[in-house]
């Protein structure tokens, strides 16, 4: 009876995580699929306590109270902080991991025939996978928020990558070795903990701010990974399913990031991204075009088709309520406006698109790269807010570059091109952009919040409506 | 032979069954990949953000095995393990879900109320 009660309840609950991530394919049906993950945990989670045995009660409550008293506040931080909070939730998944195998690894020891070789292995896995995703994470979410001892910089040393999988393959060797002898050779787990959550760290070292999308993604993948060998260690079909489903979608997530950087996973985790030093040379001489807000305004009231280009840069300067105004603004005037959206915009996957959401941008209006590109030789005017690299045309030409074979957005192909940004300095990546210099670029110079808000006020006042 | 312990236990006798059960596994977790990249691919690219946030919650699914370590009489270090285990888990379940439909909620068409 009660076996049928918990297996019920954990088939019905796979089947709505399923539905839960189906329903994310359109943001109609999203909110739904929140709903039918919330109703597949709560099952799990009831299921769960028929199990018999279960007599704890107190602490199972206080740790039930401390998850939400911690959780509710990490759900209201503001939009630019949701990569931290990702990579501190995935922290977290990977210490639950880790610490479900270590306290299992103990028990065990008291009942040695529990130590068949597959679960052994199984155990091993998931303890590796969970502490370096737990230091892993931790080192992401702190260069994420920009703490001051976490170099934000990639850190390299001589023979980095040699130590890093050295580390890792003594780790593993020591995990075969406890298949062998779980219990003579239990000194070894500690061991092995101590080289994972070593491991997680300097996996993230050597790691810039650029590729932290990238590392987001794979991050999630390793915290699925460490569920699903949990669901290994203790035969639980569920555990493997929601893991898989993670697992996959963050595997995903990690592809369509590389892909947008035109990079691959062993370039990301090995190639310390920012090493590169541009070259210096003819591109100091040349000089850009300068625009007024005024002038801005102008040729953005004569336009019919306007595209914004937003990038990092404008929710640093915490302009998405001045762009809804523009955007606004143009509408009015029968302008029709988009927003062109590369993949990597924001840090982490889909990130501008919440900014800009959160700011009551209708979604319709937000046009992935590949989508906007064949129409942008018809745009009459780009505007570029605190975009760099994704709009830079030496990615298509200049195999100098580092950023070559870099899929970007055609901002130089539209009629005119008007460039928003605070000084010459190159961006984050440390890489000129020739589009700055482009006969139909004009700069505007300034802080993106305040640039913007002389264009709406030059609209609203001089318009006449 | 690294790896003798693990294909010896698939032979007959005490492995056996513990082998096929770790088989039944692998077929789960392979079929249930299959189905997470596809379900994944078809997620609208706009709410990649908060599908990271959903899937972050429903990994959290841990919290079924940490609820038994912490919930059984054991050792209290192993019960200690195990709420820590939980609270992080119950952590990701309430944070995920929470933010998830606080971000679905900004996703608006053109024409739709807009927020309160």
């Amino acid at each position: 009876m009660t076996f049928w009660l918990i297996e019920g309840a954990y088939l019905v609950a796979s089947a709505l995580f399923v539905m839960s991530l189906y329903w994310m394919n359109d943001p109609k049906t999203a909110r739904r699929g929140v709903g039918a993950g919330v109703v597949a945990m709560a099952l799990a989670i009831v299921g769960t306590l028929f199990n018999p045995g279960i007599v704890n009660w107190g602490w199972i409550a206080g740790a039930v109270l401390l998850g939400f008293l911690l959780g509710v506040p990490l759900s209201w931080v503001p939009l630019t902080a949701v990569p931290q909070r990702t990579a501190v939730s995935h922290a977290f998944g990977g210490l639950a991991a880790g610490l479900v195998g270590t306290a299992k690894f103990y028990l065990w020891q008291g009942e040695p025939e529990s130590f068949t070789a597959f679960r052994t292995f199984a155990l091993v896995a998931e303890v590796i996978l969970g502490f370096l995703t737990f230091t892993g994470s931790l080192m992401a979410a702190g260069k994420l928020q920009e703490v001051k001892w976490i170099p934000q910089r990639p850190v390299t040393y001589p023979f980095q990558n040699t130590v890093n999988i050295g580390l890792l393959g003594v780790a593993v060797a020591c995990g075969l070795a406890l298949v062998y002898r779980p219990v003579e050779l239990a000194y070894l787990f500690p061991v092995i903990v101590v080289l994972a959550l070593a491991f997680g760290i300097l996996l993230i070292i050597p790691i810039g701010g650029a590729d932290m999308p990238t590392v987001i993604s794979l991050l999630n993948s390793y915290a699925g990974l460490s569920a699903v060998a949990m669901g290994f260690v203790l035969d639980n079909k569920l555990l493997v399913i929601a893991g898989a489903l993670d697992g996959s979608s963050g595997l995903i997530l990690s592809i369509i990031m590389c892909r947008a950087m035109n990079r691959s996973f062993t370039n990301v985790l090995f190639g310390a991204f920012g090493q590169v030093q541009p070259k210096a040379g003819a591109a100091e001489t040349r000089t850009a075009k300068k625009e007024t807000p005024e002038g801005a305004a102008q040729v953005l009231e004569m336009a019919s088709q306007v595209v914004i280009v937003p990038g990092y840069g404008m929710a640093v300067a915490q302009a998405q309520q001045r762009v809804r105004e523009l955007y606004d603004e143009l509408t009015k005037r029968r302008i029709e406006v988009k927003f062109a959206i590369h993949p990597v915009a924001g840090r982490m996957p889909g990130h501008m698109n919440v900014l800009l959401a959160e700011a009551d941008i209708p979604y319709d209006k937000l046009v992935e790269m590949d989508d906007i590109n064949p129409e942008m030789a018809q745009t009459d005017v780009v505007l570029v807010i605190g975009a760099n690299d994704v709009v830079n045309p030496a990615a298509r030409h200049d195999k100098a570059s580092p950023i070559f074979g870099m899929p970007i957005i055609d901002a130089d192909k539209a009629r005119m091109c008007l460039a928003i940004k605070r000084s010459m300095n190159p961006g984050f990546a440390g890489i000129e952009n020739e589009l700055y210099f482009a006969d139909r670029t004009y700069m505007l110079f300034g802080d993106a919040k305040a640039v913007v808000g002389d264009l709406v006020k030059q609209l609203s006042g001089g318009s006449g409506l | 032979m690294l790896f003798g312990p693990l294909l010896a236990s698939t032979g007959a006798g005490a492995g056996g069954a513990d082998a096929a059960g770790f088989a039944s596994l692998l077929f789960v977790f392979l079929l249930s990949t299959f189905i997470g990249l596809g379900v994944v691919t078809r997620v609208s690219r706009l709410l990649h953000t908060p599908l990271m946030s959903l899937t972050n919650a429903i990994s959290a699914i841990a919290v079924v095995a940490s609820i038994v370590i912490a919930g059984q009489d054991h050792p209290p270090v192993i019960t200690l393990l195990g709420a820590i285990a939980l609270a992080a888990s119950m952590t990701n379940i309430v944070s995920g879900f929470l933010i998830t439909d606080r971000m679905l909620k900004m996703f608006k068409r053109p024409g739709e109320e807009k927020r309160p």
